[in-house]
């Protein structure tokens, strides 16, 4: 904006006035917005952690057992940043216990892959192949936020996703390359999820709100090298990635799948049953 | 425990210098690997006072889902109201974030004491696949090991085995 010299002061206080006004408006909006994006990604880690945590005591072996739930207390350590940060910026001072433990299913905006069912390991592996590479991608583009908060949450959420990046990794090519019956589940497995895979990297206004605004990145154009990655595992695992008519969305704006009110009601249920307690 | 200390009718305590709590904080075991103490693990990043006047002590976490760190916001809180420090807090900080080199020479000594393989330095480029050659056993010194599960008994250990002495011990996983 510019201001002409011949501008009575006045006039230029109101404008100013005005601007100031809009760059306050401008930074709530912002604020409101990072808030839902936040809320997102928390509520992707506390599901899919909350899903990895039925595999206790069922994993095939007791390595795999504590490899789950490692990865879980790992998904559930970025929710509850992630959840404390929105919390934070949207105005309702709510915790991560409150936004955790006192939503109904329908305020929950996890992307549909989160909450699919365990169903066989190999389900549960090719699941965590896309989330893992979805993931580590995300929250390296995260370290670079201007936002400390965020920067310091993406350095170090990157590197712990890198780890159960690995995990998913060695599992794909051992399923892939191992038995007809592995293989065969493998395969199964990447057919099952693959129709959720887009919704990860879907843009609606509020990414490109804060993208625009250079607050946080979208996830959209980190697609194309999340194909070739998952792609080289694989192939490499002798598979072939699926190419689903498909896609299934709705995680972003609530609408959930129907198992995903049990897993919720499961989430709650100590505070449903004593509301408040501590101990 | 601790509660009835703290109920428990005593002198109001002298305030201690700022080093002196440092150096307690940084000596409160790590409820996972007590063999170690905070400082030695690298996790106090800062105690000093804040804008308001409380001392402030910064900690990172080892991991964001570290289970511990209740158990540790509670015993440094414990340590400045020891030190006549009651006002003081403790901030979680992320940035930068902790990694295995932030473990000191004396704590990695104090690990392979009790038997947990300390970490190999992380080479630039992320953290390094655990391999054989990689990590002198614990018990016989041998580097002829080999990883037996990347995850552990706690979020920070991996599991390997000697092929020498065919013992298995715990590794912290490099980070």
């Amino acid at each position: 904006m510019t201001t002409t010299s011949d501008t009575a002061p006045a006039a230029r206080a109101v404008r100013a006035g005005a601007r100031t006004g809009a760059a306050r408006a401008d930074a709530s909006r912002t604020g409101a917005d990072l808030a839902v994006l936040l809320l997102r990604l928390g509520d992707d880690a506390l599901v899919l952690g909350q899903r990895l945590c039925q595999w206790i005591t069922r994993a095939p072996t007791i390595e795999e057992d504590l490899a789950l739930s490692n990865i879980a207390l790992d998904l559930v350590g970025h929710a509850r940043t992630l959840l404390t940060l929105s919390g934070r910026l949207d105005g309702t001072g709510r915790t991560e216990d409150d936004l955790a433990f006192t939503r109904q299913d329908r305020e929950f905006t996890n992307a549909l892959l989160t909450e699919l069912p365990n169903g066989d390991f190999a389900a549960t592996v090719a699941r965590q192949l896309a989330y893992t590479h979805y993931a580590s991608l995300y929250y390296e583009a995260l370290a670079g936020c201007a936002d400390p908060d965020l920067a310091g949450f993406g350095a170090r959420a990157a590197k712990e996703v890198a780890f159960h990046r690995r995990h998913a990794d060695d599992w794909t090519l051992r399923l892939g390359l191992g038995t007809p019956e592995s293989t065969r589940r493998m395969r199964a497995g990447l057919e099952r999820v693959w129709p959720y895979t887009a919704e990860l990297f879907d843009e609606d206004d509020v990414v490109r709100r804060l993208a625009a605004a250079g607050t946080v990145p979208s996830p959209a154009p980190l697609r194309p090298l999340w194909e070739r990655r998952v792609g080289e595992v694989v192939a490499r695992a002798g598979l072939t990635v699926p190419a689903p008519r498909w896609q299934a969305r709705g995680g972003r704006v609530g609408l959930h799948t129907e198992e995903f009110g049990p897993l919720v009601a499961e989430l709650q249920s100590v505070h449903r049953q004593f509301p408040g307690g501590t101990w | 425990m601790s509660g009835e200390t703290r109920t428990a009718e005593r002198p109001a305590t002298a305030r201690r210098s700022v080093e002196e709590v440092r150096a307690r904080v940084e000596a409160v075991p790590d409820p996972e690997l007590p063999m170690i103490g905070l400082g030695d693990l690298g996790v106090v990043r800062s105690v000093a006072p804040a804008a308001d006047g409380a001392l402030e002590v910064e900690i990172t976490p080892t991991f964001l889902g570290c289970p511990a760190l209740p158990a540790i916001t509670s015993a440094v809180e414990e340590v400045l109201a020891d030190c006549g420090h009651p006002d003081g807090r403790v901030r979680q900080v992320l940035t930068p974030p902790w990694t295995t080199d932030s473990i000191t020479e004396a704590g990695r000594r104090k690990l392979a004491d009790h038997g947990i393989a300390p970490p190999v330095p992380v080479a630039p480029g992320g953290p390094v696949p655990v391999e054989l050659g990689g990590v002198a056993c614990p018990h016989c010194g041998s580097r002829a090991t080999r990883p037996h599960s990347p995850f552990g008994p706690s979020r920070c250990q991996s599991v390997l085995r000697c092929t020498a002495c065919h013992e298995t011990f715990p590794h912290l996983t490099a980070l």
